[in-house]
């Protein structure tokens, strides 16, 4: 499981391609990748606090997007940055504990604040793996 | 992905077509607004972008691009679309996630030779005082209630806590406020995402930037001296928009429109991004209200950061802000959809005006200018990079062509991976220090995304821009030092 960035997509925003072998892993890629877009080293964070998220949705891909969507709005809602991911999806609800902490320039080398996901080629895809690609708006 | 580069009709030295042949669906065709110089070095995904928006329902003429256009999603950046208020719809993507994301422009009565010496302090100053970056919170403590007011006051709420001055509400666009707000059309998602966000910069290409009037910049003596501008002055113009709020209203309703579209409305987009609703339905309307709530929090935004601005000055100058004759200039913003009337084909017609990343230019006498400019035309603000300068231009009757409509910046060509592979920002820090330009950012990351180099020359917009005849230029203004969120 991981995550690229891609290039030349869409040249003002960010765009990437993740994967996982399960669903679980292929959410935590993308998790990861919106998060890196932010913060420079994951390893920064460290996971001080939890949140519970609960999310049902009509499809897995619109499951993905309010997943992203979520994780921004704990950005500026609650200035989280999540470092780790316990994720359980069921059909098309997932439950998840999400560990993190407060954004702090001081330890948190920051890149640039993500405003939204986009649904311009978003997609979803199981092929030997679970893949996505994703543009964020930035 | 590959598109086909379409072949283009050149109209003018500065427009080009696309016709509706181009792509089945297109309602009209797409005009580009470029130079031969700016329209070879168009990326391709402008042309796909742009042909689609020529298929939404109720578009009036053209699809436009201005010539700092460059691809984003749905619309490209820089787009311009005009439908019909009985026949058309509301599109988000229209729009953009930034919501009234604009530019300000202040005054002052000092020189550069007044400034340069205290720049350093001034600028770190201000970065101490505006906060910028990611997860950063303004000075204003209000609870969801106390902003739920805010979203529907605008500027005018920032005045009334003595943020700025009531002269600000007379030069700022809708005179700072939308109305027709409704605060009960945004979600409690959209309130808690940016209700201590009022005050904040925000990060990737907002700024705020010192810059100097150089002699031999001023292009319309006239205008500029009645607007208040003179050589060697030093102007204060920064960058910012609605913030989260802003960008989970756009979210919300862009969501709600692909679940309604086709099965209530059956609209046929080629793009999610283009998500669309009548313009007269219930959820037409109630994101028309959503989006004014945003325009009048990025207005309250901009008010506030004005406010922190005059007092930073007046800290560093030991002087008031009325003494350092800290007046402003305008307010424009360049993500939103507005209700105009226009004549098409001769006949004076309703439109609902979307504008993403493209800045509203009214000639001289336009009933939607302020009072302060109506013999004036419009005053653009257009921000450029860090490196390069900004402009302030006029709208002029000829603007007509694009239903007064021009650029707002100078255009990205080169993508953030690619910039940051190119520059690195502890350099290019540096490099700008020695060219005379103070630069302060949390992010050094973030600052070699917005290396000049990274964008389109803004002397070549801007000169596309005027002689097309979609406004005239006023003055150049060139950084001299620059806080970058």
């Amino acid at each position: 499981m991981g995550y690229r960035f891609v290039d030349g997509v869409a040249i003002a925003d960010v765009s990437f391609q993740a994967d996982g072998e399960t669903l679980e892993e292929l959410f935590e890629s993308c998790g990861k990748a919106l998060t890196n877009s932010m913060v420079t080293r994951l390893e920064s964070i460290d996971a001080e606090k939890e949140i519970k998220l609960e999310i049902e949705s009509d499809n897995t891909e619109k499951l993905l997007y309010e997943f992203l969507d979520d994780l921004i709005f704990y950005k500026d809602a609650e200035l989280m940055l999540f470092r780790k991911y316990e994720i359980k999806i069921d059909g098309n609800k997932l439950t998840a504990t999400l560990g993190g902490e407060k954004i702090n320039p001081q330890k948190h080398e920051l890149i640039i604040d993500v405003k939204a996901v986009s649904w311009h080629m978003f997609r979803v895809e199981k092929k030997e793996k679970w893949e996505a690609f994703v543009i964020l708006d930035v | 992905m590959e598109f086909n580069r379409p072949d283009l009709k050149r109209i003018t030295d500065y427009v080009w077509e696309i016709p509706k042949s181009y792509k089945e669906g297109m309602l009209v065709p797409a005009r580009i607004y470029a130079s031969s110089g700016l329209i070879g070095k168009l990326d391709d995904h402008v042309f796909d972008q742009i042909t689609n928006v020529a298929t939404l329902p109720g578009i009036q003429k053209y699809a436009f691009c201005m010539p700092d256009g460059h691809s984003g999603y749905g619309f490209p950046i820089g787009g311009m679309a005009a439908m019909d208020v009985n026949e058309g719809v509301i599109s988000p993507g229209g729009i953009g996630f930034d919501i009234n994301c604009g530019m300000r422009v202040i005054k002052t009565n000092l020189t550069i030779d007044d400034v340069q010496p205290r720049l350093i302090d001034l600028v770190n100053r201000l970065f101490e005082k505006v906060p910028s970056g990611i997860g950063r919170t303004g000075f204003v403590k209000a609870d969801a209630a106390a902003f739920r007011r805010i979203i529907e006051e605008g500027a005018e709420w920032a005045v009334n806590q003595g943020f700025g001055w009531k002269d600000d509400l007379e030069v700022t666009e809708l005179n700072g406020r939308a109305e027709g707000a409704d605060n009960k059309t945004v979600s409690d998602k959209a309130v808690k995402r940016g209700k201590d966000q009022i005050g904040t910069l925000g990060s990737g290409n907002h700024y705020l930037e010192i810059q100097h009037v150089r002699p031999e910049n001023i292009a319309d003596e006239q205008l500029a001296r009645k607007w208040g501008i003179f050589e060697n002055q030093i102007i204060v113009m920064f960058h910012c928009g609605s913030r989260g709020f802003g960008h989970q209203v756009a979210t919300d309703y862009l969501n709600l429109f692909l679940s309604v579209m086709e099965s209530k409305y059956k609209i046929k987009i080629l793009d999610r991004e283009l998500a669309s609703a009548p313009f007269n339905s219930k959820e037409g309307q109630d994101y028309y209200s959503a989006m004014k709530c945003a325009v009048n929090m990025a207005f309250a935004n901009r008010q506030t950061i004005v406010h922190l601005v005059r007092e930073t000055f007046s800290e560093i100058f030991g002087q008031d802000a009325e003494d350092l004759g800290m007046k402003q200039i305008y307010d424009v913003s360049h993500n939103r959809a507005s209700l105009e009337k226009h004549k098409v084909d001769g006949e004076t017609k309703e439109l609902i005006v979307h504008r993403k990343g493209a800045t509203a230019a009214y000639p001289p006498g336009h009933e939607l200018l302020v009072n302060r400019y109506k013999d004036d035309g419009q005053p653009i603000i257009i921000g450029g990079s860090m490196e390069t300068g900004s402009y302030l231009l006029a709208g002029v009757e000829s603007g007509s062509q694009t239903f007064y409509t021009t650029a707002h910046g100078s255009g990205r060509t080169m993508s953030r991976t690619a910039a940051k592979q190119t520059w690195k920002g502890e350099q290019l820090q540096k490099d700008l220090q020695k060219r005379g330009i103070y630069i302060k950012t949390g992010s050094f990351a973030g600052l070699a995304e917005e290396a000049g180099g990274a964008y389109k020359d803004i002397d070549e917009v801007i000169d596309t821009a005027h002689q097309a005849g979609i406004s005239k230029k006023v003055v150049k203004l060139v950084p001299i030092g620059n806080v970058k969120g």
